[in-house]
């Protein structure tokens, strides 16, 4: 897995020839979750509204509310959780792909052309996931925000008005917090990407290879995610 | 854009002691053989027997654990070598890329290595499926197509290469009579339009006997016999005679009487 990050990198000056291939990755990967991320997002700032929104009122910390949501979404929920969603999503779709073209021997085929499956396949779907991920968390950002903002104005044990929500969240979150997220995201996207993309090279067999690829790709995925979450943000807070 | 090798007529292959095992066991068990340049070299075997392991060491697909294989005198596995001669294979498959469409397969190698301009490419594509009797299907995918246009599509796409050596597994498995004839006088074409070195792996007996200058028969990772196709009928050794003439006996309890 290290060798194929390694050597991707070192394909990455091609990536400008093959951008054609990456805009259309980068389409599937839009195209195919942006609206689950909105869902998702929306639902995930409305839960921590509700679950920490009566809590502080109740304690006469209602001007808390809008931080604490809004901090929580950019700087760990919508990182973390729309990485497992596209791990689940796109990390699947890439290692089935790439696991059926391995055993149909598509790949093969590519090899005896001298077409370097490296560059063909892993190298397009690794810069556009590199792309994209934090892109859709900017979105999952302004979303999640945007359910908290409506929960906390609508359920009556907060009631807090949209504007103030939006003051008081302005108040703590600042662009590095963003950032922060945004670049957590990043490294997750390369994890879902070279960890889908190896998967799918190494299969073997016939559809139950490709079945244990996929669902190798997005549980390894998904710990190395969670596992990573953690050192980064020690990273990060020191 | 890149420059393609301008090495013309076919290639000629050595092979050398060639050993391969996977899990323990051994499946290529010391093969010598030589390919001469512009002939169609037939290896023939029951199934098992190796061919398609060695077809893959022939391309470069997979590495020997002792021996060697030569192309014009130097080794395959070296990256000079696979610049230096164009070479294809025609997958048992087809193994067409599913995602793309007919002509961007034929065309592949074109595009991917920048050799041609893109009105280039769409000529060369047209003609490539001319060659094998698929004129206008540049825009169909490869689900649509039956399993011998899928094999006529992957000998165009082999062609477009402009091969010195050209390598098909089981050319002529899954197809109907009147497709495996086609294939077959493809495969002659070929060797009289560009001097193509052919390399089959078949267990097709007709086509084997009908196309080859020289056949091999194998047999669990051995060269049973070897020569040209009078030569090998007239081998006396027992295998060998069983595999080129197994029938199904009238004797048989449930074989029908003609």
């Amino acid at each position: 897995m290290i060798v194929l990050f390694w050597r991707t990198l070192l394909a990455l000056p091609l990536a400008w020839r093959n951008r054609e291939k990456v805009f259309d990755q980068f389409f599937e990967i839009g195209n195919a979750s942006l609206l689950m991320v909105c869902i998702l997002s929306f639902f995930i700032g409305g839960v921590i509204a509700l679950q920490t929104g009566p809590l502080l009122v109740e304690r006469s910390l209602a001007s808390a509310v809008g931080g604490v949501v809004g901090v929580s979404v950019c700087k760990e929920l919508a990182p973390v959780m729309m990485s497992i969603l596209i791990a689940g999503r796109i990390g699947s779709a890439m290692a089935a792909e790439i696991g059926s073209m391995r055993v149909y021997q598509e790949i093969d085929a590519l090899r005896t052309m001298n077409i370097s499956p490296i560059h063909y396949l892993v190298l397009p779907r690794l810069t556009a996931i590199a792309f994209a991920l934090p892109m859709l968390v900017i979105f999952a950002v302004l979303v999640g925000w945007l359910g908290g903002a409506v929960v906390s104005f609508s359920n009556n044990r907060i009631d807090i008005p949209f504007t103030s929500f939006l003051t008081t969240l302005r108040d703590v979150v600042e662009l590095k917090d963003v950032a922060n997220g945004v670049f957590k995201s990043f490294m997750f996207a390369l994890i879902i990407g070279v960890v889908s993309c190896h998967q799918g090279l190494v299969t073997r067999g016939g559809p139950r290879g490709i079945g244990r690829s996929v669902t190798k790709a997005v549980v390894n995925s998904i710990v190395l995610i969670v596992i990573s979450d953690y050192v980064l943000t020690r990273l990060l807070l020191s | 854009m890149a420059t393609q090798p301008t090495t013309n007529g076919g290639v000629g292959i050595t092979v050398r002691g060639l050993r391969k095992s996977f899990n323990g066991q051994e499946v290529l068990k010391g093969l010598d053989f030589d390919v001469r340049r512009g002939e169609i070299f037939v290896i023939m075997g029951p199934s098992g027997s190796g061919k398609t392991v060695l077809l893959k060491h022939l391309i470069g697909l997979e590495e020997p654990d002792e021996g060697e294989i030569l192309v014009e005198g130097e080794p395959i596995l070296s990256p000079e070598v696979m610049a230096k001669y164009r070479m294809s294979m025609v997958f048992q498959s087809g193994a067409l890329l599913s995602s793309l469409t007919v002509g961007e397969n034929v065309g592949l190698y074109l595009t991917e290595h920048r050799l041609k301009t893109a009105e280039e490419v769409a000529r060369i594509v047209a003609d490539s499926l001319e060659v094998v009797g698929l004129k206008d299907t540049e825009d169909k995918m490869p689900s649509e197509l039956s399993g011998g246009m899928k094999k006529r599509v992957a000998i165009a796409r082999a062609l477009v290469v402009e091969p010195q050596l050209i390598l098909y597994d089981e050319p002529t498995s899954e197809l109907d009579p009147l497709s495996a004839v086609l294939i077959g006088e493809e495969i002659l074409n070929l060797k009289e339009r560009i001097h193509v070195t052919s390399l089959v792996v078949s267990h097709d007996r007709d086509l084997a006997f009908g196309i080859a200058d020289r056949i091999a028969v194998i047999n669990e990772g051995k060269i049973l016999a070897m020569g040209t196709p009078a030569e090998v009928k007239s081998r006396p050794e027992p295998l060998v005679q069983r595999f080129l003439n197994a029938g199904l006996e009238k004797s048989y309890p449930t074989a029908k009487a003609t």
